[in-house]
């Protein structure tokens, strides 16, 4: 190499607000950044799926506890928003597992991998994920 | 490629590898597990009450598979968290906290769950 390399633009103290609304993100770009942040979602609540685990198995009383808290609420925790917690919960892992499955589509058949393949099943995953978190939301507060 | 002494393989590819394979093999296990949990409750009759829910988890291939389960729910998320940290956390010292923090925190909720599941 006896070309000098080009220097190469260096983006740095990008703004949350001021920059980051600027960017024009295509469905692939919005199903890779919520594929991180619902990851990062289940990470931090992961004591919460636990301790449902915990209380909807251990015993029948626990079990009662269980249904109790989303009922009408546990501790400073009103229930409805435990439910709007859960909901969530609920479409983190949709989008995750189904953002993961369209991953290792990818990996398995590389022909596609294109903007094509990228653009539509990135509009799948989202799509299918906010869908039935609604038809499962729709269960969890009882509207039907 | 050698992995060891002077001669060891310091650039280049493979070093990614094991946390790409892992977390692709993590994944495919907890979709089939969901697959497995989803189908016991469906295929169950009756309303889901206490007995039907802790029923599905006391049988001794569901305990087998699970406790693999919530191990490779850690080593997945570990892979991934540590990800977020890299890409967004250059600070040596406060990424290692946080790295820490993930550890400890994925620790705890593996003891946790694998508690739960062989007390029932």
């Amino acid at each position: 190499m006896t070309e000098i390399a080009k220097k190469r633009p260096e983006f740095r103290n990008i703004n949350a607000f001021k920059d980051l609304t600027t960017y024009r993100m295509t469905a692939a770009a919005w199903t890779s950044i919520l594929h991180r942040a619902s990851g990062a979602i289940m990470f931090l609540l992961l004591p919460l799926v636990i301790w449902f685990f915990d209380t909807s198995v251990s015993s029948e009383v626990s079990y009662e506890r269980f249904t109790a808290a989303f009922a009408s609420g546990i501790g400073f925790v009103p229930g409805w928003l435990l439910k709007l917690v859960s909901l969530g919960l609920i479409w983190g892992y949709l989008h995750h597992m189904f953002a993961g499955i369209r991953h290792l589509i990818m990996d398995i058949d590389h022909h596609a991998v294109n903007n094509q393949f990228g653009k539509a099943s990135g509009l799948t995953v989202i799509s299918l994920a906010i869908v039935l978190t609604l038809l499962l939301g729709a269960k969890l507060f009882g509207l039907y | 490629m050698t992995d060891y002494g002077n001669k060891r393989t310091i650039v280049g590819a493979h070093y990614g590898m094991r946390d790409w394979l892992s977390q692709r093999v993590t994944a495919v296990l907890m979709v089939l597990f969901t697959i497995a949990l989803i189908a016991q409750v469906l295929l169950k009759k009756g309303p889901i009450g206490y007995d039907l829910w802790a029923g599905i988890f006391a049988a001794q291939w569901m305990k087998f598979v699970t406790f693999t389960v919530i191990l490779a729910l850690a080593y997945h998320a570990w892979v991934g968290v540590r990800n977020i940290w890299m890409d967004y956390i250059k600070p040596a010292g406060l990424r290692l906290v946080l790295e820490v923090f993930t550890i400890v925190w994925l620790l705890g909720c593996v003891g946790w769950g694998v508690q739960v599941l062989w007390r029932l």
